[in-house]
């Protein structure tokens, strides 16, 4: 956007997902700068996914894009485009998902799966591709990772999988990754290790990164900046110290006060916000919060624009009531 | 037909069947092929020679210097010398219209179970329709417009059997284009193409042997039904099921000619399902 295309890598505008007569997702902006990490928060339902899948022109089956731009590298990409598309995955676009193990064909030896994208493209041949694979395999820190190659998903760990997906999403050195939940499956500490795993190999190729969680833990150990998405909305941005400190939107600011503290009594129930994200079909007209927020009122009814946070130069925040944010508990 | 064979298998291995090491099936069919492949070695003479003077003789008559083991039929022709040349005929039948309906079968279901839309509309109403017609019904009356002969007959199993092949692959093609690693696998640029060759069928394959396995069964039966209704291959080629025809006319005098070929027919047919059935117990341990 303002830092000119050759710094954003993936730029989203104003992205609509249908399903059937629904817009599920609604109007979405993003922006990856090139080498960033950037979360996509929000609950169940909210949307994530499917913006992710439409940036990779996977949407599939009742789910398709209705509208919206999207950009790489400043060059406008059209998702729908098999042929062009084909050509962007595993190249300049690739994206791993939740399900390490099953992410895996059980059928083929992971050295095979890593060099997939390599030999998809005809990038290399494939004894070549096997010996990249190998490297590659020990780049993510796997051990002995000849053996390993030779190995198939089920003789692995979940997280030597989600190694092994990374692994195979890096190879072909894209410009962006795009990691939908790849911890949510994986437990604390090896989901620590993959976090940390994927900070280094962005700081080591520059390769952007989107990152798709639920949890506010893995926002504040990986990310740069912040999407957070409610009903297919973003409702607000901003940079990942300035959005913890000062969260502008009501559902971001009771979003950080479910992540339990350390010295919350063991047993205590997290603090869960009131109510369920309603159906797609019955989101309301206007603000899609109004009928969960406790500051709503009449001006909720119509929808509030996306507009700069006021107190900070970073950032945007779609709310009629931001500056009274704070005064929630 | 499925059911007859059921019943048949309970009353003639009332239970032990299934004590009996699946090798022992695997052996027939292996015999039987053998025997198909070196009929001209094996057989004593050729399956058309007729020797007049030597007609409806039972098994063990010597006639001009040469003995009908089996005996002989009703042109005086060597009845284990057609049963073996028989065993070719019935058996390359079987194989090459499994193979034909089989690859069919599976091009269209795998299409279907991946590309969705009206290409999966088409073709599974397609598949709807022929499966609710009795197959042999079917098969009679596409024999009827073809034509009988050897060629046809195998055409017209592998245009009438497909949809059986097609309805495995559809189903199991939507359970595996579903599966993460399909997901993986297009996000790293794969095609379709790449992705129904390397991740669907391999996936699948297991499944539709079994079906192969059965439907091999099947297709022996069918051929020797058609053939028994001369409909099938022409005189003098010999296959089990048009010696059985003949033999029906001579059972009275001479029982040999229709009961051979049924018990080869028996042993084929059954084995075949027996190997069939454990091969899905074996993949689908739930099963059972
Ligand atoms: N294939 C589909 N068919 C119909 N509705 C769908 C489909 N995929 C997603 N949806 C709907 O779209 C909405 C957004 O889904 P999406 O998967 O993007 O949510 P998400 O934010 O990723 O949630 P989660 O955290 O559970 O992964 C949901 O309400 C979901 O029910
Ligand atoms: S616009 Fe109104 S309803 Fe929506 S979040 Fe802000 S205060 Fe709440
Ligand atoms: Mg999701």
């Amino acid at each position: 956007m303002i830092d000119g295309f050759s710094n954003t890598t993936l730029s989203i505008s104003n992205l609509k997902v249908a399903v059937g007569p629904h817009s599920v997702v609604d109007g979405v902006d993003i922006d990856i700068r090139k080498g960033e990490i950037v979360a996509l928060v929000g609950e169940s339902g909210s949307g994530k996914s499917l913006t992710a899948l439409s940036a990779m022109g996977l949407l599939s089956g009742r789910v398709g894009q209705s509208g919206g731009e999207i950009k790489l590298n400043g060059q406008t990409i059209n998702p729908q485009d098999e042929v062009e598309m084909g050509r962007l995955r595993g190249t300049r676009l690739s994206m791993i998902f939740q399900e390490p193990v099953a992410s895996l064909n059980p059928l083929l030896s992971v050295g095979e799966q890593v060099a997939e994208s390599l030999v998809v493209h005809g990038r290399a041949t494939k004894a070549q591709a096997m010996e990249r694979a190998v490297q590659m395999l020990a780049d993510v820190g796997i051990p002995e990772p000849e053996k390993r190659a030779k190995q198939f998903a089920w003789e692995l760990s979940g997280g030597m999988c989600q190694r092994v997906m990374i692994a195979s999403a890096l190879i072909a050195e894209p410009d962006l990754l795009i990691a939908d939940e790849p911890t949510t499956a994986l437990d604390v500490t090896v989901q620590a290790q993959i976090l940390d795993l994927m900070r280094r190999l962005r700081d080591k190729t520059g390769t952007s990164i989107l990152i798709i969680t639920h949890d506010m833990g893995v926002v504040a150990s990986i990310a740069d900046r912040v999407c957070v998405m409610y009903g297919g909305r973003v409702v607000e941005q901003a940079e990942v110290h300035q959005l913890f400190k000062a969260p502008k939107h009501p559902y971001t600011k009771l979003l950080l006060t479910t992540i339990p503290k350390l010295t919350d009594a063991p047993k205590q129930d997290l603090y869960s916000i009131k109510g369920m994200v309603p159906d797609i079909a019955d989101f309301p007209e206007g603000c899609r919060f109004r009928t969960r927020c406790p500051l709503a009122d009449k001006q909720c009814v119509k929808t509030p624009p996306l507009q700069p946070r006021k107190t900070f130069d970073d950032g945007l925040v779609a709310c009629w009531h931001s500056e009274l944010t704070e005064t929630l508990q | 037909m499925m059911k007859l064979l059921k019943t048949l298998r309970e009353a003639f291995f009332p239970k032990s069947a299934k004590g009996i090491p699946v090798g022992v099936f695997v052996a027939i069919v292996a015999v039987l092929v053998l025997v198909a492949i070196l009929a001209p070695l094996l057989a004593p003479v050729g399956p058309n020679t007729q020797n007049l003077m030597g007609r409806l003789k039972p098994p063990g008559t010597v006639a001009r210097g040469t003995m009908f083991i089996l005996g002989s039929d009703e042109l005086g022709r060597d009845l284990l010398s057609r049963l073996i040349y028989g065993a070719r005929v019935s058996l390359s039948v079987a194989f090459l219209s499994v193979v034909l309906s089989g690859c069919l079968g599976t091009v269209l279901g795998m299409a279907a179970g991946y590309k969705r839309g009206w290409v999966e509309t088409i073709i599974m109403r397609v598949v709807d329709i022929f499966l609710s017609i009795p197959a042999i019904l079917l098969a009679i009356i596409t024999v009827a417009v073809l034509g009988p002969g050897f060629i046809n007959v195998i055409l017209v199993l592998a245009l009438t059997r497909w949809p059986r092949y097609a309805r495995v692959a559809y189903g199991q093609t939507l359970a595996v284009a579903n599966m993460p690693y399909v997901r993986l696998s297009k996000a790293m640029g794969a095609s379709w193409i790449r992705i129904l060759g390397l991740h669907i069928l391999p996936n699948i394959i297991a499944a539709l042997s079994v079906v192969a396995t059965l439907e091999f069964g099947l297709m022996v039966l069918f051929e020797a039904g058609l053939s028994f209704l001369g409909l099938g291959v022409q005189p003098p080629m010999a296959s089990w099921g048009a010696m059985l025809s003949v033999g029906r006319n001579y059972v009275s005098n001479a029982w040999w000619i229709a009961t051979f070929p049924g018990i080869c027919l028996f042993l084929l047919v059954l084995s075949v399902n027996l190997i069939g059935d454990r091969l899905s117990e074996y993949l689908n341990p739930k099963s059972r």
